[in-house]
């Protein structure tokens, strides 16, 4: 099992702990990890909201190395994951998007790459019966909260390997190691990503919500898979707590740090020493 | 809003249904979009609204309205329409337009954050995310929010100190000049 690797830029910086616990859980679990050579940023929202074109050429770059390489694709950071899939969408499905984008990158692509999610190799590809057979240290009696967000599932007829609006896959990988995910209704509600910077208040108030909700379905801790969702959930949990009422100081995990520590990996190749709110390793 | 906003046919509604390449026209305001935004309680209008101000033509309410610059494009909408309308993808080409006429909102914070994220990529191929949060900073004179977070950043290697820039970074230009033609 090989994958192409895009880390995205997040993953350099304020998620490089997403990329050690990401690169770490699969040496251990077999799955080979080639770096796209000389990746390039993928624009992000930043792109798709400034200009059409660029937001489709951007990821194309990458997609086109991909194929270079004769390898499928796989994606840590959700915001990365999503434009590539949309990409891939856009050059398969309008001839005049794939003729624009190959006009600007000065080379072709028929959008054929196929691109995959780390959540989605693991629970899909790999298997969970698979990685039940890998894990030493079962995360036994730690409640956890499943936080999927925006485009891990939307828009769904694009980036679908799970449901829209009732998602379980990152439930069922918590399950395979031993850890309790908790039933919540918040699962897929946006904590206001990349307002992160401009609208800091907006982010606040939406932390506030799914942090408490999390707490009141009595989750011990929280897991996600994408940077900008631990930005807003771990780095300004404070911000949250002071603006809008306090709760308890709440873990918010990369889903692979947490299934690292149930695979054996020590903490520190997890970055798990990284976290705001600090993660004893089991039941806080 | 105003109880009654005059139909004006200056082309607005054919204009975004060309830039988003959705159908904007079908939406019969059931304010299922409105209903799941997540940033609707910070909006001036809702979702809905402006799907209903781009019928009417009401180009200076929506180009200079903060709505659209409050969308987080977390594409709850778009996932839920029942008419199928991209209402994502109709923001996006809101924000493109208002910044051709220029007439986006001084206050809209995300045309100067996505301006310095993109020039990044730019110089550097990839973002280097210190550089682009100062001069994000420096641009819109927000030197103090978020500043507390950064020792506690730096120690714990969350912030790199130092751009990585890609070797591609040329062919990233190029894709930016070649984009600017395009569009």
């Amino acid at each position: 099992m090989k994958y192409a690797y895009f880390p995205g830029c997040s993953l350099e910086s304020t998620a490089r702990s997403f990329d050690l616990s990401t690169r770490a859980v699969c040496r251990e679990l077999g799955i080979a990890l080639e770096e796209i050579p000389e990746w390039t940023c993928c624009g992000s929202t930043p792109a798709h909201a400034s200009s059409d074109s660029l937001s489709v050429a951007l990821p194309t770059l990458n997609l086109q190395k991909a194929q270079a390489a004769g390898l499928p694709v796989m994606v840590a950071c959700a915001s990365c994951y999503a434009r590539l899939r949309i990409a891939n969408h856009r050059i398969s499905s309008d001839p005049e998007d794939r003729r624009r984008a190959e006009r600007i990158t000065g080379r072709t692509y028929d959008g054929g790459v196929e691109v995959r999610h780390v959540l989605d190799v693991l629970v899909n590809h790999l298997g969970l019966d698979a990685i039940r057979a890998k894990v030493r240290r079962p995360l036994a009696g730690l409640r956890v909260a499943c936080y999927y967000g925006c485009l891990l599932t939307r828009p769904p007829e694009i980036v679908a390997f799970d449901d829209a609006e009732h998602p379980s896959s990152m439930d069922a990988l918590a399950a395979a190691a031993g850890a309790e995910p908790v039933e919540w209704p918040f699962k897929t509600e946006c904590c206001g990503a990349g307002l992160s910077m401009t609208n800091s208040g907006v982010v606040a108030r939406l932390a506030h919500k799914l942090l408490s909700m999390a707490r009141a379905s009595g989750a011990d801790c929280l897991a996600v898979a994408c940077p900008l969702c631990h930005v807003n959930l771990d780095l300004r949990q404070a911000d949250a707590a002071k603006a809008h009422g306090a709760f308890q100081p709440t873990p918010v995990l990369y889903v692979t740090q947490l299934l690292g520590l149930a695979l054996g990996l020590p903490p520190e190749n997890l970055g798990i020493d990284a976290l705001t709110v600090g993660f004893a390793g089991g039941k806080p | 809003m105003n109880d009654t906003i005059p139909w004006n046919d200056d082309g607005l509604l054919d204009e975004v249904r060309r830039r988003s390449g959705t159908e904007v026209g079908a939406c019969f305001q059931c304010h299922k979009c409105s209903t799941g935004c997540p940033v609707g309680p910070d909006m001036d209008f809702l979702p809905s609204q402006i799907m209903r101000l781009v019928h009417l033509g009401a180009e200076d309410e929506v180009l200079g309205s903060r709505a659209i610059w409050l969308c987080a494009s977390c594409e709850a909408c778009t996932a839920r329409c029942p008419m199928a309308i991209d209402i994502a993808g109709v923001m996006d080409a809101l924000r493109i337009m208002a910044i051709d006429r220029r007439i986006a909102l001084p206050s809209a914070r995300g045309k100067q954050f996505n301006r310095c994220f993109l020039g990044s990529v730019r110089r550097h191929g990839r973002v280097y995310e210190m550089g682009m949060m100062t001069a994000y900073k420096l641009r819109t004179f927000d030197l103090l929010t978020d500043v507390d977070k950064v020792p506690q950043m730096l120690s714990q290697g969350r912030l790199a100190l130092l751009p990585n820039r890609s070797g591609d970074v040329g062919q990233v230009r190029e894709v930016f000049r070649r984009a600017e033609e395009e569009d």
